[in-house]
């Protein structure tokens, strides 16, 4: 059997010595031109160059893929860093000139510049994004965007955000991590302000991250009849979850009583299929102590920091 | 067409490896920098918000 195996293997060589008369012919005639056969050996070059050819182009392909994979979760979020590191320091300097108090209206003009700070004691100590005004996509890749129209930090209606889940710094990587009564921490340039994740009960003075029974299909009644649950996914077209009453289009921003905090994201990870959306609700204000010229203290808190131990990371 | 680049590389075998380490490293910077950024944002994957107002 081997002996067969080999000499089938071995046929082409020894056939290759009679070739060289064959190529001239073959050559100067251009192949199948005479009406004869094409020559095998040439026919099997062809095929052999071919088939070489798509497996390097399959294993170059698989190659571009892995990068692509490498770029979105690594290479991302060292741009986005790069951002956001910039528009915090952009945000610290004007507070600390006692610049850039947050207009009422006419928001849009700040488009990709910093307006708050964000913190969620829950994703630890290091947890700290500088919220950049709108949510194109020059805008997300600062940092977690604030949506055009929705209302400022500690207002009556929504403070609406959305943020990358994966890749470009991912600021909301975590967001499923969140536990209803975990607080969420906005930090203005005159005011702290800490939100509680709604599920945790009807008190939102004190948010209590380890109130028990607490979940975040827990709804939360606004006063116009609405429910608003702590964590729910919706579909990516579905607008109405960051309107001033959350899910009520029928309440105008004018109307709107209670202090609402949202958080966007993309769900599940890696894809765009849905919508995941974390609802809070104010609960403290702290103000911030006025140094003059528009200046204000930005030490943080004893109140802030205790947050840090209650989550007991 | 690795073949036909590696044939037509001057130099030894070291000096080849050395030019292939560089072209590759071009390829990826190429695509780092500028093919993935570019071809990203068409793609469906990175949508995190829902329409505003």
């Amino acid at each position: 059997m081997s002996d067969g195996t080999v000499a089938v293997g071995d046929a082409p060589p020894p056939a290759d010595p009679p070739e060289p008369p064959g190529p001239p012919p073959g050559g100067g005639g251009g192949g199948g031109r005479h009406g004869r056969e094409p020559d095998p050996h040439r026919v099997g070059d062809l095929v052999r160059m071919f088939v070489r050819g798509l497996g390097q182009l399959l294993v170059t392909a698989g190659v571009i893929v892995l990068l692509f994979v490498v770029y979105e979760v690594y290479v991302t979020n060292w741009f986005a860093h790069r951002e956001q590191h910039r528009v915090h320091q952009a945000l610290e300097q004007e507070w600390s000139k006692g610049e850039l108090a947050l207009p009422e209206s006419g928001l849009a003009a700040l488009d990709g510049h910093g307006i708050a700070n964000l913190y969620i004691p829950r994703f630890g100590e290091d947890y700290a994004w500088t919220i950049v005004q709108g949510t194109n996509d020059a805008d997300l890749e600062k940092g977690p965007g604030h949506y055009d129209g929705t209302q400022l930090p500690g207002q009556k209606g929504d403070f609406a955000l959305a943020g990358h889940r994966v890749g470009k710094g991912e600021p909301f990587l975590n967001l499923d991590k969140l536990r209803a009564g975990d607080s969420v921490v906005v930090e203005t340039q005159t005011t702290w302000y800490v939100y509680c994740v709604i599920g945790a009960g009807t008190d939102h003075a004190a948010c209590d991250p380890s109130a028990p029974g607490a979940s975040l299909s827990n709804t939360y009644a606004d006063p116009s009849g609405t429910k608003v649950p702590g964590r729910e996914i919706v579909s990516p077209s579905d607008g109405n979850v960051i309107l001033p009453v959350p899910s009520d289009p029928a309440v105008p921003a004018q109307q709107a009583t209670v202090r609402y905090l949202t958080m966007t994201t993309c769900h599940p990870k890696f894809t765009a299929a849905k919508r995941m959306i974390v609802h809070a609700v104010l609960g403290r204000t702290i103000p911030k102590q006025a140094k003059g010229n528009g200046r204000y203290d930005d030490t943080i808190p004893a109140q802030i920091k205790a947050l840090y131990t209650e989550v007991g990371n | 067409m690795y073949v036909w680049l590696w044939r037509h590389l001057p130099g030894g075998l070291a000096l080849k490896m050395l030019q292939v380490l560089v072209l590759f490293l071009a390829a990826v910077a190429l695509l780092m920098f500028v093919i993935f950024p570019w071809v990203e944002p068409h793609l469906p994957i990175n949508n995190v918000t829902v329409p505003g107002q």
